[in-house]
């Protein structure tokens, strides 16, 4: 059964995405951001879906299971267009996006072959297990993704404060989840505690794009170097 | 194996991307001044402000009325400050680390007393009005 603080978390969830849409609208940067504010705009839909999916059957109903874990996938994959978006923001210069194109359609390609298979060797079977390998092995992928990105940013140089703020905040997300699932896959027993870390983590994301959103601004630079933890 | 392997590997990275994460938003804060009444308020009698006086800035910060739009930035440097203040006492012996760990606290230190000095200047604003 969820508890006001799951309700306080998808309060507060759409309420800063929905900020984060009309804030990049408004500012007429939805272009720049287009698939971040597209994944931003998904997850407000997808939390009004899950809203009423679990309003109309309850929260242990296999509907609202699929839902959730169907919508989490399709968000993840969503995301993973997110990081590509940011390594075509970075390469921009370099003239690589092409590259980009081919990498990020390579990639769905990917996920889309893996997610068959695996969901073809447990058709209709979606037990708390597998719905929590899945889940830790797309976010895993996610943090993988991000960290190459990191990685590209530092050997660049790249200087704009807000790539380099956006990148940080989706690779603290997908780490800390793929952390969050792997820890509930390997101790059941704790199952209660990290079961409420998801929709924690997960507000994480919106909350520290409306700050870099809001309080820096697209020309601000800063020295990646600077944040290496070995050099100040 | 493999989920051990994968919750090692993630809490390496987000260990290293919550790290840059902090210090890019620490970073934005250094370059910009504080105030002698600030100052004085950090540490009376020094033109320096202290790695302690962290949480005292906090608080002070938090009795002002806020813009709105930095609290989360607060929040993330808050819990960046407790995990080097955590890692100061585990490497507290080997002095190079040790060192680098006490700067970190200072530039957490200096950016809540910006945080203050930009939440007085909003409180005179509202006076003002």
């Amino acid at each position: 059964m969820l508890g006001p603080f799951n309700y306080v978390i998808w309060g507060a969830g759409l309420i800063i995405q929905v900020y984060i849409v009309v804030c990049l609208l408004a500012r007429k940067e939805s272009f720049r951001y287009f698939s971040l504010q597209a994944y931003v705009a998904a997850t407000a839909i997808t939390t009004i879906v899950h809203f009423i999916v679990l309003r109309d059957f309850g929260f242990t109903s296999s509907q609202y299971r699929y839902t959730y874990y169907y919508s989490e996938c399709v968000l993840t994959v969503l995301l993973y267009l997110v990081v590509m978006g940011l390594y075509s923001h970075v390469f921009q210069e370099l003239g690589a996006s092409t590259d980009v194109r081919i990498a990020t359609v390579l990639l769905l390609v990917g996920v889309a072959g893996f997610s068959y298979l695996v969901v073809r060797h447990d058709a209709g079977f979606l037990s708390g297990k597998f719905a929590l390998e899945i889940s830790q092995n797309l976010y895993f992928v996610g943090a993988v993704l991000t960290y190459g990105l990191w990685v590209v940013v530092l050997k660049l140089r790249e200087t704009r404060a807000r790539l380099v703020q956006l990148v940080l905040a989706m690779g603290i997300y997908f780490s800390a989840l793929a952390v969050v699932y792997a820890l509930r896959n390997m101790v059941p027993r704790f199952e209660l505690l990290l079961h409420a870390l998801p929709p924690l983590v997960s507000l994480w994301l919106p909350a520290s794009w409306a700050y870099t959103f809001t309080r820096i601004p697209e020309e601000a630079r800063l020295a990646p170097s600077e944040l290496a933890a070995e050099s100040r | 194996m493999i989920t051990i392997l994968i919750c090692l590997a993630s809490v390496a990275a987000l260990l290293q991307f919550f790290i840059s994460y902090a210090r890019s938003l620490v970073t934005s804060y250094s370059k910009l001044g504080v105030s002698d009444q600030v100052l004085n308020l950090a540490e009376p009698h020094s033109k320096d402000i202290g790695s302690e006086e962290f949480p005292r800035l906090r608080q002070l910060a938090g009795l002002c009325p806020a813009r709105g739009d930095d609290r989360f930035g607060i929040q993330t440097v808050g819990a960046y400050y407790e995990l080097v203040s955590f890692g100061r006492t585990i490497f507290n012996p080997i002095s190079m680390v040790s060192r680098w760990l006490e700067d970190e606290r200072i530039g957490c230190s200096h950016f809540a007393a910006v945080a203050l000095e930009r939440r007085i200047q909003h409180s005179r604003s509202l006076l003002g009005h």
